[in-house]
């Protein structure tokens, strides 16, 4: 509302200042609501102020694992219109085959490095003896996902069993840090600040830098350019003499590695059980319907919103949270069917 | 051509798994046993089954004469699942006997389902929801294996008064069996005198606690924790790396051997936490340890029988004990099985089960702490046996109905 009245009233003010003086006060509000020391009033509303930024600060967390996984659903999806939904699997595959090298080599990084890469060797195979015998049949690919995700999910029953297992991280990643926000001060004036685990801002910042490194191989590079040519018309990549099949595997490589990479990262600040592959497909469903099939900033953004919108539910009204997470998706596709960031189809 | 060819395959396939149930002798009986093959119950289902067939291997395979022919059916702890799973064992299969479910609302849900099959007698698994059978209960559901509020005797009053724990926070998933079991923690605990000013209820299945874990008032002297599988892996490994430093009590099923035996680093959280149930690792009767004995035998099984095994080999137990008594004859829509049902009273592994009238059992309860085993194996150690708990925690009925249904606001003492 704010944005419409400025439009309105003051008239040197364009729609684009508009948005942005809003995202200065909001930016300006979250600032103080995180630094400032709470008056009482707002620690009644708001449960208290430790509550309160640890569910902004898991939100965030959260939506960098949700990033990780999505973003290779997505980059699949906007080059071969494949709704890939054996992309779950791929990521409990994958935290399966970290926990296993980690708990055999004693390395947690050679478990990360394990993930990643068996997981694309896999996707190769998956998209080379299976996706390209069916190309452009998208009904038939998504049902032959299915199938795979159903089967894949039994034989990883029978190997791993129902148990919970829990990838051990280094000790260097254990423990909490002590964040520069303080919540209280105590009757001696000692600053009360808010701990947090060390290994969750070590997810963010891996799927920050994740992103960038995509959207630079996406943006800066041939293979990228590539990419980007064949999720906008893949016929006419094809004419112009580019072998699309290798696009198309390297492509599921990354994609299905990254979800592999997510598996083992989720499991160690999380836990491997069955039915994550179907948890973490949903979630990736629900963040690139908001933020558009086929946009990795889109995937970002919708990871962003799921996250926060999750844990900000789990928090402050837990019985009917989950419903938060579609309301947004219902409303994101009443208002904007093609997504936040995508290309209308 | 090619498509029929591979139709046919499927087909002859298909009806060459389901043949050799229509080819039936007479001297079988059908017993379909439904559990969490799926879903986040996996493992706490995978015992119960344990259980079972511990209860009828000890019957050799047989019941009443006839041969024991086992149905399994699976849910995934939802109501709907179980509902779906047991109508397929009932009106496909033709069970006339079902021993399940295993968890609270599907309790519930199978219990409704039962009042519409008549000729068919259900006895529960482990579920252990308060309403299943004291509020509207249906003629042929039998509950042996006790509920949740009947698990927490002792455990509110240990608390308080051993512990001197005077205010907890409760954190629990958001139905009806962790309802029951704050209900029968605070029932005990309130009256003490302690109080609880906040309550956490979150969805079965949720990963992240963290946030959960910073809602927790700071000034609370403990944290009562009723959550169950992968979801009290996650709490308590999360409450661990959040460097949590109030101490926990746990549900019946928390500090389970199914938490207790999974691998990670929640150990170092979950030592000297106090907990109730119908089971006590280090219970030391002559009875308990050949039922630990027996139970080991069975593939992957846990260093100590679970709960669920032990729900799950008392009330098929208690089925095959009362086919025995009938003959294995349910062809008078089980009316005779039944009765005899209503009337057994057997000793099990854990002490004497009698039913009360609404067929829920009257069985011993355990008071535990959870310890270091000398192999390294985290068990519940016997603090405490609370003789014969019956539905009602010893208070007269009628004034226990008036407590009201257990829901997220009943009980309240902030």
């Amino acid at each position: 509302m704010s944005v419409l009245d400025q439009q309105t009233a003051g008239a040197g003010i364009t729609k684009r200042q508009g948005w942005g003086i809003a995202a200065l006060l909001f930016a300006a509000v979250m600032a103080w609501l995180i630094f400032a020391i709470w008056p009482d009033w707002l620690n009644d509303i708001l449960i208290s102020k430790k509550a309160f930024v640890s569910s902004i600060f898991n939100g965030i967390t959260l939506a960098g694992l949700y990033f990780l996984v999505a973003s290779g659903f997505t980059l699949v999806f906007g080059l071969m219109r494949n709704v890939n939904l054996a992309h779950g699997s791929l990521y409990l595959v994958g935290a399966y085959i970290g926990y296993e090298v980690t708990r055999l080599t004693g390395y947690w990084l050679l478990g990360v490095a394990a993930g990643f890469l068996v997981l694309a060797l896999i996707g190769v195979v998956l998209q080379v003896t299976v996706f390209r015998r069916l190309e452009g049949d998208d009904l038939r690919q998504t049902l032959v996902t299915i199938g795979i995700s159903i089967v894949a999910a039994d034989l990883m029953l029978w190997m791993w069993t129902g148990a919970t297992y829990q990838i051990t991280t280094p000790e260097w990643l254990d423990g909490a840090v002590k964040l520069p926000i303080i919540t209280a001060f105590r009757s001696n004036g000692d600053a009360v600040y808010i701990n947090y685990p060390f290994y969750r801002l070590v997810v963010l910042g891996v799927a920050i830098v994740i992103g960038i490194g995509l959207w630079l191989l996406l943006n800066k590079t041939r293979v990228g350019m590539m990419i980007r040519a064949g999720v906008d018309d893949r016929a006419m990549l094809a004419a112009s003499g580019v072998n699309v099949h290798a696009v198309f595997a390297i492509v599921f490589a990354i994609g299905a590695g990254l979800a592999g990479f997510a598996g083992v990262v989720g499991g160690s600040a999380l836990s491997v059980a069955p039915g994550e592959d179907v948890r973490y497909l949903l979630a990736s469903l629900v963040v690139v319907i908001v933020g558009g099939m086929g946009s990795i900033t889109g995937a970002a953004i919708g990871a962003l919103l799921i996250g926060l919108a999750e844990q900000i539910g789990l928090v402050y009204f837990p019985t009917y949270g989950i419903v938060l997470t579609f309301v947004i998706m219902v409303v994101t596709l009443a208002i904007r069917p093609q997504g936040i960031m995508g290309k209308s189809l | 051509m090619h498509i029929h060819r591979r139709t046919l395959l499927a087909l002859a396939l298909a009806t060459g798994l389901t043949a050799p149930s229509l080819a039936l002798a007479e001297d079988t009986i059908k017993l379909g046993i439904l559990a969490t093959f799926e879903g986040a119950f996996t493992v706490l289902g995978e015992d119960g089954m344990r259980g079972a067939m511990l209860a009828i291997e000890e019957a050799n395979g047989m019941a009443g004469g006839k041969k024991i022919e086992i149905v399994k059916g699976s849910s995934d702890a939802s109501p709907d699942s179980a509902v779906r799973a047991v109508r397929k064992l009932v009106e496909q299969d033709g069970v006339k006997v079902v021993v399940g479910p295993l968890s609270g609302d599907e309790g519930i849900a199978v219990k409704d389902y039962a009042k519409t099959q008549p000729d068919v007698t259900f006895i529960n698994g482990t579920s252990a929801a308060q309403d299943t059978t004291l509020r509207d209960p249906a003629e042929n559901f039998f509950r042996f294996s006790t509920d949740g509020a009947q698990w927490m005797a002792g455990l509110g009053t240990y608390a308080f008064n051993e512990k001197g724990y005077k205010k907890v926070a409760t954190v629990a998933e958001d139905y009806s069996f962790p309802y029951t079991q704050v209900f029968g923690f605070m029932a005990e605990f309130c009256k003490a005198g302690g109080t609880v000013p906040s309550k956490s209820w979150v969805p079965i299945g949720n990963k992240d606690y963290s946030s959960v874990i910073a809602a927790i008032p700071d000034d609370v002297d403990a944290i009562y924790v009723a959550l169950g599988g992968a979801d009290g892996v996650n709490f308590l490994t999360q409450y661990q790396q959040a460097g949590g430093e109030a101490p926990l009590i746990g549900g019946s099923i928390t500090v389970d051997q199914t938490v207790l035996s999974s691998k990670g680093k929640m150990r170092d959280v979950v030592i000297g936490t106090p907990s109730a149930g119908p089971i006590a690792d280090t219970n030391d009767t002559p009875e308990w340890l050949a039922f630990v004995e027996a139970y080991k035998k069975q593939p992957d099984a846990f260093p100590s029988p679970s709960l669920f095994a032990h729900g799950y080999y008392i009330n098929t137990k208690a089925a095959i004990l009362a086919l025995d008594e009938v003959g294995g004859d349910v062809s008078d829509g089980g009316k005779k099985f039944r009765e005899a049902l209503s009337k057994l009273s057997f000793d099990t592994p854990t002490g004497k089960v009698s039913l009360d009238k609404n067929r829920n059992a009257v069985a011993d309860m355990y008071l535990t702490e959870v310890s270091e085993g000398a192999d390294g194996n985290l068990y519940n150690k016997l603090v405490k046996v609370v003789s014969q708990v019956n539905q009602t925690l010893g208070i007269p009925e009628e004034e226990f109905l008036a407590l009201g249904a257990v829901s997220r606001e009943n009980p309240s003492c902030p």
